[in-house]
């Protein structure tokens, strides 16, 4: 039997969260630099997307690697991410554009950036409203997966995003848009017959605990 | 050549001293940071000027008497691609640029080309303190204290014959010692020009200072173009070759993306780049974005220059 190991979601939660509190702490003590807003805006966009990109590692480390762990923090992962897509969000119309309604309109109809951005968020508020295990029950297992393939779409769009806000140096963005496009490679590609019989045989509990 | 004048109503005033624009910056960062602020000694950096002080012989106040950004801000949160992509790496790869020896060609269609030691070349013009806006593309703003001499005066110097219409900057390439030219991230050298007139401009700056001091290298030591009315990005810095043309020189981020940055990129809240506004910019060290003015604020001054010249094409 696979050890519950209920220590998992929180230290999950709580390592996710250290990047959020090491930026409030520099916010506080003016250790973001000389243009603090922009600091955070970049630092909550980049953890988005990390976080997007491990939520979305789960299912082929079982897949591939027999690892049976990182399904189970994949729903923190997911909200996680969501946390700091809110943040990144409230960030932009609330500090940088002191919610000026008329700028951050203007912004969304002119910029395409912003405007797949924001769809990218979108996207993710019914993922993370059909987070619970009762979401899970009243939409069924089937529907409910489908809907959270929307995961995808999101991860697109939130490189898209990026991609078109960096001026000229693309590295970080293609990093990104590779890794991601590998996670959904493995997700098409027909799964090793090997890691599917270790992970059904409990082997995850032995190669996972490390 | 049609000279502008300054403005009349501007006057030559002292920039605010050292010590009481430090005692503000600590004023508010104690604000922000509460008690974490005070008790915490990593959280507060000295930030003060450093470097070999240089002699002027006046000040010129053009940033409307506002603040200049702290010493730390302005050495500190820098594009300047050569020493990387970050705003912050030209400060850590800053030991990449040797700045001496330093020489600078000066060629094209001039009477006779030379090349001049950078040190002749400081002896040729006395230095002045210049207080300017400085305007990125990127929607934020500076108030700088820069330290040169202006580029008219080296323009006299190196006598342009009569088919001379525009000045290419070039800066320095040295793909071995400085991390950002090893990858081609922009087309190396870094080439910035200017039309002729833009360049006898009195309001057009040869740096080689900085609150007085000697141009720390991530600013573009030991010398670069600052030209208040026009994006950041116009300011070539770390310049080896001043060269005089008749065509209108290929410059660097207009090559990059021509429909993002044009040749001319004067200061205009009417004309968006296709990725953010300009209407608005973020002074460093403020929280409320302000109102982008035509020319960075300098339409007095330059506006003659583009008389008849449709602004939102020729952006």
């Amino acid at each position: 039997m696979v050890p519950p190991r209920r220590w998992l979601v929180p230290f999950t939660v709580a390592a996710g969260s250290v990047p959020l509190g090491k930026l409030a702490f520099e916010g506080l003590t003016g250790g973001l630099g000389a243009n603090p807003i922009a600091e955070a805006l970049n630092r909550l966009g980049f953890w988005t997307l990390t976080l997007l990109t491990l939520t979305l590692a789960a299912t082929p480390a079982h897949d591939w690697l027999g690892l049976a762990w990182p399904a189970r923090i994949r729903r923190a992962l997911g909200l996680l991410t969501f946390a700091y897509a809110t943040l990144h969000l409230s960030c932009y119309a609330a500090v940088d554009q002191l919610f000026d309604l008329d700028a951050i309109l203007a912004d969304v109809a002119k910029r395409p950036f912003i405007a797949i951005g924001l769809v990218a968020f979108l996207l993710l508020v019914p993922l993370a409203v059909t987070s619970t295990d009762r979401a899970v029950r009243r939409l069924g297992f089937r529907r409910w997966k489908a809907l959270h393939r929307l995961t995808y779409a999101v991860a697109l769009a939130g490189i898209v995003h990026y991609l078109w806000r960096v001026k000229i140096d693309l590295r970080r963005p293609v990093i990104f848009a590779v890794v991601l496009g590998a996670l959904a490679l493995l997700r098409i590609l027909p799964r090793p017959s090997r890691a599917r019989e270790t992970s059904r045989a409990g082997a995850a509990g032995r190669r996972g605990a490390g | 050549m049609r000279m502008t004048r300054f403005r009349s109503d501007v006057s030559e005033s002292e920039v605010t001293p050292e010590g009481l624009w430090l005692r503000r910056r600590e004023f508010l960062q104690l604000g922000a940071a509460g008690a974490i602020g005070a008790i915490l000694p990593a959280a507060g950096r000295a930030g003060e000027p450093t470097g070999e002080r240089l002699p002027t012989v006046r000040r010129v106040e053009l940033a409307s008497g506002e603040t200049p950004t702290r010493w730390d801000d302005v050495t500190g949160y820098n594009n300047f691609y050569e020493l990387g992509t970050d705003k912050g790496d030209p400060r850590s790869n800053a030991s990449a640029l040797r700045t001496s020896p330093w020489t600078v060609r000066i060629d094209g269609e001039v009477k006779q080309p030379l090349t001049v030691d950078l040190d002749d070349l400081l002896r040729w013009f006395p230095l002045e303190e210049r207080v300017y806006r400085m305007r990125c593309v990127e929607a934020w703003s500076m108030v700088i204290p820069w330290v040169g001499f202006p580029l008219s005066s080296l323009v006299k110097r190196a006598e342009p014959s009569s088919r001379a219409r525009y000045v290419a900057f070039t800066s320095v390439l040295d793909r071995e010692r400085l991390p950002g030219q090893r990858r081609d991230v922009l087309a190396w050298p870094y080439v910035e020009a200017l039309r002729l007139d833009e360049a006898t401009h009195p309001l057009a700056l040869i740096a080689v200072g900085l609150y007085g001091r000697v141009l720390p290298p991530q600013n573009g030591a030991p010398l670069r173009l600052v030209v208040p009315w026009k994006y950041g990005f116009k300011g070539a810095k770390s310049i080896v070759r001043i060269s005089f043309t008749s065509e209108q020189p290929r410059t660097t981020w207009n090559l990059a993306a021509p429909r993002e940055y044009g040749f001319y990129a004067n200061v205009n809240p009417a004309v968006d780049h296709p990725r953010w506004s300009q209407a608005r910019e973020r002074r460093i060290g403020e929280l409320r974005k302000r109102p982008t003015l035509p020319f960075n604020g300098y339409g007095t001054e330059v506006a003659s220059l583009y008389a008849g010249l449709d602004l939102a094409r020729n952006f």
